[in-house]
C-alpha cells in the first residue's frame, strides 16, 4: 500500500468513528437530559401525530424559516436539498449493486450540486452584506461555509471538468467497507475533496452542524400541547416532590 | 414624573428594521436586589469570592436539567432569522437585543468551558472567558428580554431565547446578582400571598367596596366572595385586578359573569395572586412553591373547578405548568395528583381560563348582552405573548386567538384587528413582560413597545380605534404607562372582561 492509501484509509476510519461516535454521544446526551416543563411554541399540535407532521414540515420544508426570512429560506433550502440529492447520488460509491433510487437520481444529483453551491454562496454573502448577520458571524461560521463550498466545487470539478477515475474511487471505498484495501487514486482534486469531507465529518459532533440532530430534540417543536391532560414530570422534579412530601 | 431622559421613537406605518447601534442600551441596568430579598430566596446578595466556580457549576446543572438549554446552546447556526424579530432590538437597535446575540452572551461561555473547540481554539468559535464584564452584560441584557418567545416562532430549530434568559437570570442569582423588582415580588408573594404585598383584610375591604360600587351602579347585588369553603369555583387572578386601574374593571366583569351564570364561586386570600414571577427567573423550585399556594387553597376550600383571571404569564404557568408543578390537571396517577383529581370536576378542563369560561356560557346562551353599551368604543385586541405562544384556550390549537376575539364580538359592535403580522403567534410583546415592569427600566419598556405602538397607531388613525383590549395584567400596567409617551390617552387601555362587564345584562 502506498503512503497515500494508508493516509486516506486511516483518515476515513478515524473520521467515520468520530462522526458516528460523536453524534451518537450527542444524541444520547440530548435524550438523557429531561425537558421538565411543557414548552411547545404554540399554537402547537395537541397529539403525537400532529407533532410528527409539524417536525416533518420543519425538517423538509423549513417552515419556521420560511415564515421568518424568505432569503435565508431560499438559500438554506437550496443548499440542503442540493446536499441531500448529492449525498444520495454518492451512495453509489458505497454499494454494489446500486439501488434503483440511487441510479434514478444520478442526473438530478449531478445538477443539484449547483443548487448547493448557489445556496451556500447566498448564505455567505449575507454574512457580509447584512449588518445584523455580520455582527453575529464568527470565524468558524465563515470557515464552515468555505469548507462546504470547497467540497462542492472540488466535487463539481470532477463531475463536469476534470473527470476522476470513479471506478478506482469506488474500489477504494468498497475496500474500506470490506477491509479489502484498494489503492487511493492519486488525483489531487479527489484528494482535496475527500480530505475536506473527512474534516467535515470530524468537526460535525463539536460544531453547529449539531443543528441536524438537535432539531429533533427541540422541546418547542417536539412536544405536544397537552399539559392539562398529561402530567409532564422530569425524574429530578419527581424526586423533589418525594423529598418535600 | 420627570420627563424622559431618552428619545421616544417616532411612530411610523411599518416598523423598520434598524441598522445596528452597538452599545445603544448597554447602560440600562435594572436596580440590583438587596440582601433581604436575596437571602429569603436562598441566594447571596453580592459576588462571592468563588463566584466563577459557582456560576459555571450552576450552568452545568442547568445543562443537565434542561434539555431546552442544552440543545439550544448547540443548535444555533447563526443564520440570522431571529435578528429582526425582537421588539427590544427593533426599538433600541442594540445588537445584543437580537435574540441570537442575547443567546450568544451565554453561548460564548458555554463554548469556552463546556465544548472541545472552545477549550482549544476560543478565538475560532467565538468562545470567551467568564469575567465580571460578562456578568454585567448578562445582567443588563437578560433584563432587556421579556421572555415573549417571538424569536422561537421564527427560529428554524425553535430556539427559545426565553429559556436562555431564564437560565441566565438563575445563574446570576446564584452568584448574588439579582434584580430588585423580581426578587422583592418573589418574597412578597411567598410571605404575604400576592405580588403587591397586600394583606387579607385589605383585600376583604376592597371586595366589599367593589360590591357596593356595583350595586350602586347597576342596582344588582353582585357578590365578590372571599374564602368561601365549599364553593364550586376558585377564581385565581392577578392581584392587580384588586387594586389597579383598569384591571379592577375586569374583576367586576368576572363577578358579573359569575352572577349572571348563577355560579357558586370564591376568591382566596391565600391564593390572591395568579402571577408567578418564578417563571421569569427560571427557578423551578421557587415557581413550584408559589404555584403550590393555589393547590393548597383549592384543597382547603374544597372547590371543584379552578379558573384563572386575565393574566398572560400566569396563564402560561397555570395552563402549561400547574399540572406538572402541583397536580392541578389530569393524567397524573401518583397519590399527589390523584388527591386533587378526586376533588375536581372531571367534566371541565383544569385549570380553565376566564375567557374559556365566559365564551362557553355565551355559546350556551346563558349570558345576555346589550352590545350597544359598548358602542362608544372601537376596539382592537392585543394578543399577550404568553397566552399567544405558550398556552392555549379551548380544544383547538389557536383557540387562544379566537376565543377572546369571539367574546369581544359577542359583547361589542366595533372590533378591528391590527395588522396580521403583529397579532396571533406573531404578536409583539407590550414591552413590559418577563420582570421588566419596573420604572428603572422605563427606557427599555418605552422603546420595546414601539412595534406594538406602530401597529396600534395604524388602527387608531385608520379605523378610529379607541380601546386596546387586553387579557394580561402586565400588558395593562405597561400600556397604561407607555401609551402617553407615544401621544395616546392612557384610558384607551382596558380588559376584555371590562367590555363583558359593560354590556352584560344582569337581573
Amino acid at each position: 500500500m502506498t503512503s497515500l492509501t494508508i493516509f486516506y484509509t486511516v483518515l476515513f476510519y478515524f473520521a467515520t468513528l468520530v462522526l458516528l461516535g460523536g453524534v451518537a454521544y450527542r444524541i444520547y446526551e440530548y435524550g438523557r437530559t429531561p425537558a421538565p416543563l411543557n414548552i411547545p411554541t404554540t399554537p402547537a399540535p395537541t397529539g403525537k401525530g400532529g407533532v410528527a407532521v409539524r417536525m416533518a414540515r420543519e425538517v423538509v420544508l423549513f417552515e419556521s424559516l420560511f415564515k421568518s426570512n424568505k432569503w435565508i429560506w431560499l438559500f438554506g433550502w437550496l443548499f440542503h436539498v442540493g446536499l441531500a440529492l448529492v449525498l444520495l447520488r454518492h451512495v453509489r460509491y458505497f454499494q454494489e449493486p446500486v439501488w434503483f433510487l440511487v441510479e434514478f437520481i444520478q442526473p438530478f444529483g449531478k445538477y443539484a450540486s449547483f443548487a448547493m453551491v448557489v445556496g451556500l454562496a447566498g448564505l455567505w454573502a449575507r454574512r457580509f452584506l447584512v449588518d445584523r448577520v455580520r455582527y453575529i458571524s464568527t470565524p468558524s461560521d465563515h470557515l464552515m461555509l468555505a469548507l462546504l463550498i470547497a467540497i462542492g466545487l472540488s466535487g463539481m470539478l470532477m463531475t463536469f471538468v476534470a473527470h476522476t477515475d470513479i471506478v478506482a474511487v469506488k474500489a477504494f471505498m468498497l475496500g474500506l467497507m470490506t477491509f479489502d484495501f484498494r489503492p487511493m487514486p492519486a488525483d489531487p482534486v479527489l484528494m482535496a475533496h475527500l480530505f475536506l469531507v473527512a474534516v467535515l465529518m470530524i468537526i460535525f459532533p463539536v460544531s453547529k452542524l449539531l443543528h441536524a440532530p438537535g432539531i429533533f430534540f427541540s422541546p418547542t417543536r417536539n412536544q405536544a400541547d397537552d399539559p392539562r391532560e398529561t402530567r409532564h414530570i422530569a425524574p429530578w422534579a419527581a424526586a423533589l416532590e418525594r423529598d418535600k412530601a | 414624573m420627570a420627563g424622559p431622559e431618552f428619545e421616544v421613537p417616532a411612530l411610523s406605518e411599518y416598523t423598520e428594521v434598524p441598522k445596528i447601534k452597538e452599545g445603544a442600551t448597554a447602560h440600562l441596568k435594572s436596580f440590583l436586589a438587596a440582601e433581604t430579598s436575596q437571602s429569603y430566596l436562598g441566594y447571596p446578595h453580592q459576588l462571592p469570592a468563588d463566584w466563577k466556580e459557582r456560576a459555571l457549576d450552576r450552568m452545568g446543572q442547568v445543562l443537565e436539567k434542561y434539555r431546552s438549554v442544552r440543545v439550544f446552546m448547540d443548535a444555533c447556526v447563526h443564520c440570522g432569522a431571529c435578528t429582526d424579530k425582537c421588539h427590544y432590538f427593533l426599538g433600541t437597535a442594540d445588537p445584543n437585543n437580537m435574540p441570537v446575540a442575547r443567546q450568544e452572551l451565554m453561548r460564548k461561555v458555554y463554548r469556552r468551558y463546556f465544548t472541545l473547540p472552545g477549550k482549544i481554539a476560543p478565538w475560532l468559535v467565538g468562545a470567551e472567558d467568564l469575567t465580571e464584564d460578562t456578568l454585567n452584560k448578562w445582567y443588563n441584557y437578560y433584563h432587556q428580554c421579556s421572555e415573549c418567545r417571538r424569536c422561537s416562532v421564527y427560529c428554524p430549530y425553535g430556539i427559545d431565547t426565553a429559556e436562555i434568559t431564564m437560565a441566565g437570570r438563575e445563574i446570576l442569582n446564584y452568584v448574588g446578582v439579582g434584580q430588585k423588582y423580581s426578587s422583592e415580588i418573589l418574597v412578597k408573594v411567598q410571605k404575604i400571598g400576592n405580588n403587591l404585598g397586600l394583606p387579607g383584610p385589605a383585600l376583604e375591604d376592597t371586595l366589599l367596596g367593589l360590591e357596593e360600587d356595583i350595586e350602586a351602579d347597576t342596582g344588582v347585588p353582585v357578590k365578590m366572595p372571599l374564602d368561601v369553603e365549599g364553593a364550586e369555583i376558585l377564581l385565581v387572578t392577578p392581584s392587580a385586578d384588586f387594586f389597579s386601574e383598569p384591571h379592577v374593571e375586569s374583576l367586576i366583569g368576572y363577578a358579573k359573569v359569575f352572577h349572571a351564570a348563577g355560579a357558586s364561586w370564591t376568591l382566596s386570600s391565600k391564593a390572591s395572586e395568579a402571577g408567578n414571577f418564578g417563571l421569569f427567573n427560571g427557578n423551578y423550585e421557587t415557581m413550584r412553591n408559589i404555584a403550590m399556594r393555589i393547590r393548597d387553597a383549592a384543597l382547603e376550600l374544597g372547590v371543584k373547578r379552578i379558573i384563572v383571571g386575565e393574566c398572560g404569564h400566569a396563564w402560561r404557568v397555570a395552563y402549561a405548568f400547574w399540572n406538572t408543578l402541583t397536580g392541578i390537571g389530569y393524567g397524573g396517577d401518583d397519590p399527589f395528583s390523584v388527591e386533587l383529581q378526586n376533588q375536581l370536576d372531571p367534566r371541565y378542563p383544569q385549570p380553565m381560563h376566564i375567557c374559556e369560561y365566559t365564551w362557553d356560557l355565551i355559546e350556551k346562551g346563558v349570558l345576555k348582552f346589550d352590545k350597544s353599551l359598548n358602542d362608544d368604543r372601537v376596539i382592537t385586541f392585543h394578543d399577550s405573548c404568553n397566552v399567544a405562544r405558550a398556552s392555549r384556550m379551548g380544544t383547538e390549537p389557536g383557540g387562544q386567538f379566537t376565543i377572546p376575539r369571539n367574546i369581544i364580538r359577542a359583547v361589542a359592535n366595533n372590533f378591528q384587528d391590527m395588522a396580521a403580522e403583529t397579532i396571533g403567534e406573531s404578536t409583539f410583546c407590550c414591552g413590559g413582560g418577563g420582570g421588566l415592569l419596573t420604572d428603572d427600566l422605563i427606557e427599555v419598556r418605552v422603546k420595546g413597545a414601539l412595534p406594538r405602538m406602530n401597529a396600534y397607531n395604524n388602527v387608531v388613525q385608520g379605523q378610529g380605534v379607541n380601546f386596546l383590549a387586553l387579557i394580561c395584567a402586565i400588558c395593562k400596567a405597561q400600556f397604561t404607562k407607555v401609551l402617553p409617551y407615544y401621544g395616546f390617552d392612557r384610558n384607551m387601555v382596558g380588559g376584555v372582561h371590562q367590555l363583558v362587564g359593560t354590556a352584560i345584562k344582569l337581573d
